[in-house]
């Protein structure tokens, strides 16, 4: 009998081409996305060797990380910028990739494109060299970040060198309370399990809160898999997860969908399955989250206050302390009622259509605060088209908000989105490390609820309140 | 491609004693435009090492001339965050060719390696010890014998076994590179696909 296997077991094996004796495996790679910011080196390195690319046709180029959000249909001012996207554009001609670039209809955030069109599958293996590919994981993938000589070894092998991780499970069980999100659940896990505490793992998230979430939170969580340190994060695919791919661009059609649907439908860890790790949270126990610090870890439930000092371990007292200065916060204080500055919506974990839909519905009605200056990036030109169809544009500008164009804006600040020193901005993003979002600037991770509330009050609110005045009005 | 050799190192320690560095820190995305890997030591640690962008930092230690050499000894978790190989880039290119921590991010231990950058992991305790002899004296040498896998405290006499994957060593010890290794592979690759 076969031993019992999870289901990240069943999918990497299955793509090891050689195990190297006392070294990595030799990892078979379905799909490949680039963008413009760490691949340009790795084409470089491919001439110099005088290779080609070994699979186009398996690698999907889009432009993301460097791209304006206003006037996209003008050249790109900032030259080093533009020079970046051009050499992309030209590296992608050259080799024969698809290249959705600026001002193409699917152009995006690399990790919102992919599972939009269909790329991204149950079953395969993704690389990207960019951490956050672990929002693949969400449709039963294996998928993680790499380097860029790494991104040099796909493209001129379609393969990867690299050790087998470790196993986590990570249950999430019980009904999630009213305002509590996908966003809240991931920053919850990292404040319990630490910034580093999945380091050497890949994580598979299991339970019913879990399967509970739609697609797109569950990509929001995968997402952030790599803030725990792990190297990805997978969810087993279900009918939540077949239903999202069927009739997209890329996805197979006829016979090939119900030949892949039969293999999907395996795709699970056996019953007797072991993982090196294992964490059981309950749902119930799950508030609207927010970071205090600089680093995902550094988060509390909005009731609660930021801890001291003194209740944090004497070796990491100096880190926090230098964090919390860098935040200007002080340890025991709340963080309700602190006024802010900026709100950015978007990026790869919160710029999805859902995201902005649970933003509009939450602000109809209400105006954005006269000090706060938000900006709101769809993930893609396909959120953006589907946003303005359904009116969310609209509820938008009548809150007093504006949509920009794609692209990863604020998330790290590589265009002119920056947010000034000193100034605290509440985003949907994933990083709040020292000068992610502009240097000197003081950012603080959170759910697109908590933004909307956070944006109509104009200082850190609880979603859940004005949840209550909807409610009673 | 080969990368240089790695050599036996015997170096004074620049301590950098703050947990979870992460990628951003190294190096700032704002600095990841260039589309040729040169250049980047310049703008290692940018916005710890400089104010405003400009004027060096002079509680910087990267600024303080009482350190040099060409290990960094770094507190827990280093490089978590961002992928940018970058990071291994503009630390390597700074004249680093070891890191000391007691944990490091998987990522960036990837790709430290694959450019030549050896990260070195010791326990807690032995990283602390490893501060406070720096402390002491900021010219005590360490050495790094990397076919022997050995970390030696030069002052003390210490010394501190590491791990490293054989095949690692290897390529890090010839100057070899991944790349090349899977080129060769290539028939074995495609038969695979064939198989599948
Ligand atoms: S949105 Fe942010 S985290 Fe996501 S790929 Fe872009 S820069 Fe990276």
């Amino acid at each position: 009998m076969k031993q019992p296997s999870t289901l990240f077991d069943k999918v990497w094996d299955a793509h090891v081409v050689k195990q190297i004796t006392d070294g990595p495996n030799v990892l078979y790679i379905d799909r490949h996305l680039i963008h413009e910011v760490t691949s340009p080196v790795a084409f470089l390195g491919l001439d110099k060797r005088g290779q080609k690319v070994a699979r186009p046709e398996l690698t999907t180029a889009t432009a993301d990380h460097n791209v304006p959000t206003k006037d996209q249909h003008l050249s790109i001012k900032d030259e080093l910028s533009r020079n970046q996207v051009d050499t992309l554009e030209k590296n992608c001609e050259k080799h024969d990739i698809p290249h959705y670039g600026l001002n193409h209809q699917w152009q995006g955030v690399v990790h919102v494109m992919g599972p939009e069109l269909g790329l991204t599958r149950p079953g395969m293996t993704i690389v990207c060299g960019d951490s956050h590919t672990s929002t693949h994981g969400a449709f039963g993938a294996v998928a993680f970040g790499i380097g860029t000589s790494e991104v040099e070894m796909v493209l001129a092998t379609q393969c990867i060198m690299q050790p087998k991780p470790k196993k986590m499970l990570i249950q999430v069980d019980g009904d999630l309370k009213e305002g509590v999100t996908a966003k809240d659940i991931a920053l919850y896990i990292i404040s319990r399990i630490t910034t580093s505490g999945g380091t050497g793992h890949f994580i598979e998230y299991s339970g019913s809160a879990i399967r509970s979430l739609s697609m797109e939170g569950r990509m929001t969580l995968c997402n952030m898999s790599i803030e725990s340190g792990a190297r990805g994060g997978l969810i087993a695919p279900d009918e939540t997860t077949f239903e999202y791919i069927q009739g997209r661009e890329f996805a197979p059609k006829g016979l090939d969908w119900e030949k892949e649907l039969a293999y999907w439908k395996t795709l699970r860890t056996d019953e007797e399955a072991v993982f090196d790790t294992e964490h059981h949270f309950d749902a119930a126990d799950i508030e609207p989250m927010i970071t205090y610090g600089t680093n995902p870890g550094m988060s509390v439930k909005i009731s609660e206050p930021i801890p001291s000092s003194i209740d944090v371990e004497e070796s990491e007292r100096a880190s926090f302390e230098k964090s919390l200065q860098y935040m200007d916060f002080n340890g025991g204080e709340v963080m309700q009622g602190k006024q802010i500055d900026y709100v950015f919506v978007g990026s790869c974990t919160n710029g999805r259509i859902e995201d902005l839909r649970a933003f509009s519905q939450f602000i109809k009605g209400h105006r954005k605060a006269d000090h706060v200056t938000a900006w709101i990036v769809p993930g893609s030109r396909q959120v953006e088209k589907q946003a303005k169809e359904e009116g969310i544009a609209e509820i938008l500008e009548d809150a007093g908000f504006v949509m920009r164009q794609p692209g990863c804006s604020a998330c790290l600040a590589m265009n002119d989105d920056k947010i000034p020193a000193g100034k605290y901005a509440i985003s949907t993003s994933n990083r709040n490390f020292e000068g992610r979002q502009g240097p000197g600037a003081r950012t603080m991770l959170v759910s697109p609820l908590m933004a909307a509330a956070c944006a109509i009050k104009g200082e850190i609110t609880d979603p859940r309140e004005l949840m209550e005045e909807l409610q009673e009005a | 491609m080969a990368l240089d050799k790695f050599q036996k190192i015997t170096s004074a320690a620049i301590p950098l004693p703050i947990e979870n560095v992460d990628t951003d820190q190294i190096i700032p995305a704002r600095f990841l435009k260039a589309v040729e890997r040169k250049g980047f030591g310049d703008n290692l640690f940018r916005d710890w090492r400089y104010i405003k962008g400009k004027e060096p930092n002079p509680d910087f230690i990267l600024n303080n001339e009482k350190h040099s050499g060409e290990i960094l000894v770094a507190g827990k978790n280093f490089g978590s965050g961002s992928s940018r190989e970058h990071a291994a880039w503009s630390l390597y290119d700074y004249g680093f060719r070891v890191v000391i921590s007691s944990f490091f991010a998987d990522i960036f231990k990837g790709n430290a390696l694959n450019n030549g950058l050896l990260p070195i992991t010791v326990s807690a305790d032995e990283l602390a010890e490893i501060f406070a002899l720096i402390d002491a004296d900021a010219d005590t040498t360490f050495s790094v014998d990397l076919e022997a896998q050995e970390l030696a405290l030069d002052a003390t006499g210490k010394v501190i076994p590491f791990e490293i994957n054989a095949y690692k060593k290897e390529c890090l010890l010839n100057g070899y590179d991944d790349i090349d290794y899977l080129i060769n592979m290539k028939s074995e690759i495609e038969a695979f696909e064939a198989n599948r």
